[in-house]
């Protein structure tokens, strides 16, 4: 597969993971975040976790838009779409994220309501002119990635003069979350920050650019390398980090060269600007209120604005005390930690944020490293 | 003939499924006669009773059914029809068994249109035929529109297998190979390429062919050292040794260097987002085959048009997890899980 094998390829694996392993110090620990879901699914599921000297961990940060999602949101989503005439379109992996009282879309829609599943924006711009009588509800998330998408259907909806279509925005920005990571008071107590590093996001950044970063580099000593989301991609920024711990930096890098330019994608940035402006504060399941980490539309806007439309109100619903996603986002923790994992938490039965998508850190460790010993380390 | 004399001529090009069609009157007959016995026609069904008679061999009989109710109906390489052919003989098939006689039941929807029930029920004879299988009884209903979406077919399957022969999802034996008769993924890729909300042009036709042939080459090649077959149909290879490894109680260690996969699935998958070892396939088999005949095996699956890409991925090996195991292409490990939750509706 062109573009993509040549980032696959197990003899330049090798040779970058021998590197790592002559050049990383046994004197001492590396931990570096991955703060995406995508670099956490390469993870698991090219196994690269078996090509690093035991003394480089992997941290699996919060960068799955569907793991963060609080629990309050989707059950607003669910009381909107019990009503009548009310049309929600989704994208497919916000299904099976549980609500409150073991709820969750994919049941709302088997009880009769009417939930579609969407792979664009696009898509739900066509449901809305094919069924004028219906109120077809947007159901946005994710990062800076899908935000521009969201934005664009906003203004199209707004030409088209679409009086039955409107956003349940639940957009999120990725330097506050790493920011509130890095604030966090268990690190601040132990007065050393767990995490050496962070593997820097992807695909947002081919949006937002490598320059809101700098800051984050800057204000904490973290050196923060931007990675692709091949497995390749992920082992070369773990040596690009190795390397600037070595030497004491803490820079933004730029791996990612390919796709991610410094001041990132113009356009994207501003149909976003446009449409959306900060809320004061968003809650993400497992970290809590952060602030000025979502989006909301703009008052030129506000009319497409669901919330505002249907009068939705948010009920704050508390995580499950035992879980430990919070901690386990944090580095302070690893799943095999936390006791809900694999017991009553699982893939099919989520508790916690981080078993809810396939990338999300417990999910990930279950479905590709449970029950792994070294054992095909050694093979 | 005396059937015929209040038959009538049903109008295909044009027509449609209405309740008289189910209604058991003249109508029932018209469409049993004039769509399904044209396309079906053999001996047992011209004699037009509720069942059919047919003698029974030496051995065991084995017996299976499916119901079917893959949306889109048509899509590149098959339709439903010739999938509840080929799926139901693969069932049969995969205890080692040669498949002789299938039942077909059909829930028509108010409305299908006449044209492509003939498509179907033609395709349904054709993949039988070819298979060498008789269609030999059925049934034909007909619920309100809205009750069902066009079509759903269930088939029942009768085979025979030779004595001595006892495949099972529990005999599998450390140490045994894993065999694999083709490029995996090609029908899952085929069905999500035609979905309405999600077309995307991709160069794949279903993989749905009758495999008893290909099985009655492995027998004979490898005889009772092929403990288990399967063909993975939904949740694809992962599911399907998984289910191998409960039922048997060890592991399996796969070389996904080893597992045949088209370039082009590959990239419809990391489109998509799937896994390939989780795509439903219609016309594989998954062969667990003790390790000193695994090589005769695999030579006489080569030799066979269906079996032309075969391969041995991995082998059985102790695990009290029962885990399926893959060293990764890249040089590091993972676990091959179950799905989990539901990859697509209705692939089958």
């Amino acid at each position: 597969m062109k573009y993509a094998d040549e980032f696959r390829d197990k003899i330049i694996a090798q040779r970058l993971a021998q590197t790592i392993g002559t050049e990383a110090n046994p004197q001492r620990a590396y931990r570096f975040m991955e703060f995406c879901g995508g670099h956490t699914h390469a993870i698991a599921r090219y196994g690269l976790e078996d090509l690093l000297p035991a003394n480089v961990r992997l941290i699996h940060g919060p960068g799955c838009p569907v793991c963060v999602l609080p629990t309050s949101r989707i059950d607003m989503a669910i009381r909107l779409v019990a009503r009548p005439q009310v049309t929600l379109c989704v994208y497919g992996d916000l299904m099976r994220v549980p609500g409150t009282q073991g709820q969750s879309l994919l049941r709302a829609r088997a009880l009769g309501a009417d939930i579609r599943m969407v792979y664009s924006t696009l898509d739900a711009i066509r449901i809305a002119e094919h069924t004028p009588d219906q109120q077809v509800v947007f159901f946005a998330i994710g990062f800076e990635t899908t935000a521009p998408a969201t934005a664009v259907m906003i203004r199209l909806a707004k030409k088209k003069r679409l009086k039955n279509l409107s956003v349940f925005c639940n957009h999120v920005l990725t330097p506050p979350a790493m920011q509130s990571i890095l604030d966090s008071p268990d690190i601040q107590t132990i007065g050393q920050a767990e995490i050496d590093g962070f593997i820097g996001p992807a695909h947002v950044s081919t949006i937002i650019g490598t320059e809101p970063y700098g800051r984050l580099a800057d204000e904490f000593g973290e050196p923060i390398v931007i990675a692709g989301f091949e497995p390749l991609d992920v082992m070369q920024a773990i040596l690009m980090l190795v390397r600037q711990v070595n030497d004491g930096r803490s820079e933004v890098q730029n791996q990612y060269s390919r796709a991610v330019k410094r001041e990132g994608n113009h356009r994207a940035v501003e149909e976003m600007s446009n449409v959306f402006e900060l809320r004061d504060q968003f809650e993400w399941r497992g970290l809590g209120l952060i602030p000025d980490s979502g989006l909301k539309l703009k008052r030129a806007y506000a009319k497409f604005d669901a919330e505002a439309r249907f009068v939705m109100h948010e009920q704050p619903v508390a995580d499950n005390p035992a879980c430990e996603c919070g901690a386990i986002l944090r580095g302070m923790k690893r799943p095999v930690n936390c006791k809900l994992f694999g017991t009553v938490c699982t893939p099919e039965t989520p508790i916690g944020s981080c078993m809810v998508s396939s990338e999300g850190a417990c999910a990930a460790h279950w479905t590709y490293g449970r029950g792994r010993g070294h054992q095909l380390r050694r093979a | 003939m005396r059937v015929k004399s209040y038959q009538r001529k049903l109008d295909i090009k044009n027509g449609c499924i209405d309740l008289s069609h189910g209604s058991g009157g003249r109508a029932t007959t018209e469409l049993v006669l004039g769509l399904f016995h044209e396309a079906f026609g053999n001996e047992w069904l011209a004699r037009c009773n509720d069942q059919s008679a047919f003698g029974v061999r030496s051995g065991r009989m084995v017996m299976t059914t499916d119901s079917y109710v893959v949306s889109p109906l048509f899509f590149p390489g098959g339709n439903i029809g010739s999938l509840a052919v080929h799926g139901t003989i693969n069932d049969v098939a995969m205890a080692g068994a040669r498949p002789l006689y299938l039942a077909a039941s059909f829930i028509l929807e108010e409305g299908f249109r006449l044209s492509d029930l003939k498509a179907i029920a033609d395709s349904m004879g054709a993949a039988a035929r070819a298979a060498g299988v008789h269609i030999i009884t059925g049934d034909t209903k007909v619920v309100e529109r809205g009750k069902a979406d066009g079509l759903f077919i269930s088939t029942t399957g009768v085979g025979v297998l030779a004595n001595g022969l006892e495949l099972s999802a529990e005999n599998a034996r450390i140490g045994d190979r894993v065999l694999v008769s083709g490029c995996l993924g090609n029908h899952g890729v085929a069905i999500m390429s035609r979905r309405h909300n999600l077309a995307f042009q991709v160069d794949i036709v279903s993989d749905s062919a009758a495999l008893h042939d290909l099985v009655a080459v492995m027998v004979a090649a490898g005889g009772a050292s092929i403990r288990v077959m399967r063909d993975p149909t939904r949740g694809g290879l992962a599911a399907t040794l998984n289910e191998i490894a409960h039922q048997s109680s060890l592991g399996f260690r796969l070389q996904e260097e080893a597992i045949p996969v088209k370039p082009v699935v590959t990239a419809a998958c990391e489109l998509l987002g799937l896994d390939p070892l989780h795509v439903a396939n219609e016309g594989k088999l998954v062969a667990i085959v003790a390790a000193d005949m695994a090589d005769a095996v695999l030579a006489a699956m080569k030799a066979h048009p269906l079996g032309c890409d075969a391969a041995d991925i991995g082998e059985a090996v102790a695990d009290h997890h029962h885990l399926v195991q893959m060293s990764t292409s890249f040089g590091g490990g993972r676990i091959v899980d179950w799905l989990s939750g539901e990859q697509l509706p209705r692939i089958c």
